[in-house]
């Protein structure tokens, strides 16, 4: 589970041989800690919209050192590029060339964040050409950074502007070390819905998740943050797993819960667990899944019918109990796990690629449903993560797809994923609904 | 809900006031059952009940709970673990501050650990409390002879060479062969198995009688894993999900290939074998009680009220009773405390140490010279709707750790009697059974909620 390679090259006598052998140095990510700064060094801030005025405000208010100019010998922490009001591919110029005047001085584990607006089909033709082109230069640039930095863009709906809740939310998120392994990426913000916490550190503060699968892996790492953030957790796996489970459960003072989420009663049963122990229900974390690889030529019913089930047949059937129960006057902000397999395809797993894009499906298409009674629903898609699964995956193949098809060079921790999770099923992501968000080190697979 | 504390004590229905408050059970979680050295040939007692505790901590979200008092035991026990439940505990996730006494009643050391610390619910004395019991046959203790004891005692108070020369020229090569535990009874020299051979004789049950009732077991308690109902009172261990012992498969012609293992020198009469009587067996159990007001303040869940119990012991050492038959006393004692007949019951658990203890006890309710001659009834105390008997199974299929086997029973038929009511929307009780070593039994009713 640990990639040792990681270590060698970022340690003493094997560093210095790594370099001058010009092997690649993937970086150690800088990951979030609480209490700690949300970047490294000062942030330069680049555009000139009425929206980045107001913004340069907010990131004061944040206690960052915020500039508009750099200096040549500037070290950065992140360098924002609001672009919500270009309208012409012409207008891309100065912005993008200021910010890449800059690069060379972002400091390890450094940020680039991009805040535009996604193009649409009622654009003229030359904005909606600016606006997509941000996406192609985003993710070119941050196939270019190193250090462990990251680049990641803020799609700003055209109703919402970029002091909504979850528009700085989503800039906090990618500013911090929560966001270590989502790179390349862009997120929409839909509405101005969402409210941002009372304390950054805690934003999950009083609230109740239910984490599916959570005995084991990303699982047990999502009920471990979901618990950090503040929220009390409810761990449900299979009874099988139920002596991990129990571990999970009392390392976060959570409850276990033994469950089989395919069976008919189970979306009953977890609305009741979390009703009668604890009276409300914020977070359902749809994670629990398996594989069961085979090439189709040589798949039988047994292990496309068990993946589909469990995968995504169960989340479709929990959701829908969700949205019609009554025990609570809202329904949750839920997060489901999808995968680049879903998005990329991979050899051997057409029924898990088509339980992971079918979550994809899912929740664009249930996001309107869970708004309607205060909801959100949105997927997370990791790519390669370090866990007992990924470690049985033959050792050339692993090192292809956590070394070489990734910008971060280094397959991403269970802890990553998390990290995303707990920021989409924050109030202060109330905004974003639908969405399907990579954590994935901005990896080619799927790109 | 995990991290408030304890209410200290209950001020209005303390004991100095009048009130007897009620006791309830709020859950139970165990460790799947294994046959000795099996799974859990390395576990020891204390790695089987933190496991058990640590299981229902995480059921009920008591992470750093101080619980009002644990009980619990074992009947094999090494001479070390002297203070096995408290050693649990602090290996636990519950707070190192929960005092804890440890039982011995061999087995009936679960069920009295349930009802000690009901009585002090009831009292006010504690507003929660954890019932349980462990016993490993696989990690049994071993002890030395008595005559190698004597001489290393001897050999301690040596001062000499010459009195360590004496001391150690008194060992006998007999000295050094081992006392493994058994379940003979010191007074008797017989097993278990063989006093209950001959009670089966002299009630004259059947073979066939005993297999059915083992085969029930086992289709019960299949049934009851198969739809789930064990999914909030067992957690696996060591990779066990299920008890070890559990055979879905089995069928009255694989159980009556049985040759008969108790009751040899009966001949033709002996029909107790390894299918109808309980094996050797690993395992833990642990039961969650409280008060209404801690569980409503906790917003735990009240499965039952523990209503009462009585227990019993019978002469066996001089023959007036069969060693095994003391329930047949103790529950018409109960019975007549609470103003009950066995009509008043939906469930009845009675221990399986073997099927014949099962069908010694109904034939002996049913007759009316039993019940006469022994109990001083004018009439019999009736029989029992086997329909209403361990329901979901019980120790043959199982198995039976000797100390856990209580809080099995207990946790079990809480639950029962909860789904009953609430698809029922009635109040119905159970009754339970448990004979011991000794010559012992406890039995108690529990009542729905």
């Amino acid at each position: 589970m640990t990639d040792s390679y990681l270590t060698l090259v970022n340690t003493g006598l094997s560093k210095n041989i790594a370099k001058k052998l010009g092997l690649p140095r993937p970086a150690i990510l800088r990951r979030y800690h609480p209490g700690q700064p949300l970047v490294p060094g000062p942030v330069l801030l680049i555009g000139s919209s009425a929206g980045t005025e107001t913004l340069a405000t907010e990131l004061l208010a944040w206690g960052l050192d915020v500039r508009r100019h750099a200096g040549p010998k500037d070290k950065l922490g992140a360098i924002i590029a609001v672009l919500d009001e270009v309208s012409d591919p012409e207008n891309l110029a100065e912005p993008m060339l200021a910010v890449g005047s800059s690069l060379r001085s972002l400091l390890p584990g450094g940020r680039v964040v991009t805040i535009s607006r996604p193009a649409s089909t009622a654009d003229a033709p030359a904005r909606a050409a600016a606006r997509q082109g941000i996406e192609g230069a985003l993710r070119s640039l941050a196939h270019e950074l190193r250090g462990g930095a990251t680049g990641n863009g803020i799609l700003l709906d055209d109703a919402v502007d970029a002091q909504a809740p979850s528009a700085l939310a989503a800039l906090r998120f990618f500013l911090s070390g929560r966001s270590a392994y989502v790179d390349g990426q862009f997120l929409l913000v839909g509405s101005p819905q969402g409210e941002l916490p009372a304390d950054f550190d805690r934003p999950l503060a009083g609230q109740v998740a239910v984490v599916t699968g959570a005995a084991r892996g990303i699982g047990a790492a999502i009920a471990k943050v979901l618990h950090r953030d503040g929220a009390r957790v409810i761990c449900v796996d299979v009874p099988a797993a139920g002596e991990q489970l129990a571990k999970v459960s009392n390392e976060t003072g959570g409850t276990a819960l033994q469950l089989d989420i395919t069976s008919e009663t189970a979306g009953q049963k977890i609305l009741e667990h979390a009703h009668s122990r604890y009276g409300r229900l914020d977070i359902v974390v749809h994670n629990a899944g398996i594989t069961r690889d085979k090439l189709l030529a040589n798949m039988d019913e047994a292990k496309w019918n068990s993946v589909i089930s469990v995968n995504i047949a169960s989340q479709l059937r929990i959701n829908e109990v969700l949205l019609a129960s009554e025990l609570f006057p809202q329904v949750p902000q839920v997060v489901s796990l999808a995968s680049t397999s879903g998005i990329a395809g991979n050899r051997g797993q057409t029924n898990y690629a088509a339980s992971k894009a079918g979550v994809i499906g899912m929740v664009a298409a249930s996001a309107a449903a869970f708004a309607e009674r205060g909801g959100t629903i949105n997927a997370v898609a990791p790519g390669f993560i370090e866990t007992e699964m990924t470690a049985k995956i033959p050792m050339a193949t692993r090192e292809i797809a956590r070394r070489m098809l990734p910008s971060l060079q280094q397959g991403g921790l269970p802890l990553d994923v998390a990290e995303t999770i707990s920021f989409l099923v924050s109030d202060a992501a109330g905004g974003i609904n639908g969405q399907t968000l990579r954590v994935c080190g901005q990896s080619l697979v799927g790109a | 809900m995990a991290a408030s504390p304890d209410v200290s004590a209950a001020s209005t229905d303390s004991a100095a006031g009048a009130g007897i408050r009620k006791a309830v059970v709020i859950g139970g979680n165990r460790i799947p059952f294994a046959r000795a050295n099996g799974a859990y040939t390395n576990a020891s007692n204390q790695d089987m009940l933190t496991a058990a505790l640590d299981g229902l901590v995480a059921r009920f979200g008591l992470q750093d709970e101080r619980i009002g008092e644990v009980a619990a035991g074992a009947v094999l026990k090494h001479s070390r673990d002297f203070n096995l439940t408290r050693e649990a505990v602090l290996g636990s996730a519950l707070s190192p501050e929960t005092p804890v006494y440890d039982l011995q009643q061999a087995c009936a050391t679960g069920l009295e650990t349930v009802m000690g610390l009901a009585n002090k619910i009831k009292l006010g004395q504690i507003e929660s409390g954890i019932a349980g019991g462990v016993d490993s046959a696989s990690d049994a203790p071993i002890a030395v002879s008595e005559g190698l004891r004597a001489v290393l005692l001897e050999l301690n108070r040596a001062k000499t060479l010459q009195q360590k020369l004496t001391a150690v020229a008194k060992l006998r090569p007999k000295d050094l062969a081992p006392n493994a535990p058994g379940t003979a009874e010191p007074r008797t020299g017989l097993s278990m198995g063989e006093h209950q051979a001959l009670t089966t004789a002299a009630w004259n049950i059947p073979r066939e009688a005993q297999d059915e009732l083992a085969l029930a077991s086992h289709k019960n308690l299949a049934a009851a894993y198969d739809r789930g109902f064990f999914d909030d009172l067992v957690t696996p261990y060591h990779g066990l999900t299920r008890d070890a012992n559990l055979r879905a498969d089995t069928s009255l012609e694989k159980l009556g290939k049985l040759g008969p293992v108790f009751g040899k020198s009966l001949g033709e009469k002996a029909t107790m074998t390894a299918g109808n009587s309980t094996p050797l067996t690993d395992g833990a159990s642990t039961v969650l009680i409280g008060s209404e007001d801690y569980a409503r303040a906790h917003d735990l869940p009240m499965l039952a009220d523990i209503v009462d119990s009585e227990a019993a012991a019978v002469d066996f050492v001089h023959g007036k009773e069969g060693l095994l038959m003391a329930p047949a006393y103790a529950v018409p004692r109960l019975l007549a405390r609470n103003n009950l007949t066995f009509d008043d019951f939906d469930y009845f658990e009675i221990h399986e140490a073997f099927a014949g203890t099962v069908l010694c006890h109904l034939a002996a309710w049913e007759s009316e010279e039993f019940c006469r001659n022994k109990l001083g009834l004018d009439k019999p105390l009736g029989a029992i709707d086997r329909s209403k008997v361990n329901v979901n199974g019980s120790s043959l299929a199982a198995g039976h750790p000797f100390a856990a086997t209580g809080g099995r029973i207990v946790a079990t038929l809480a639950k029962l009697l909860h789904e009953k009511a609430a698809a029922e929307g009635n109040r119905g009780r159970g009754l339970i059974s448990v004979c011991a070593a000794g010559g012992q039994g406890v039995v108690a009713i529990l009542e729905a909620r």
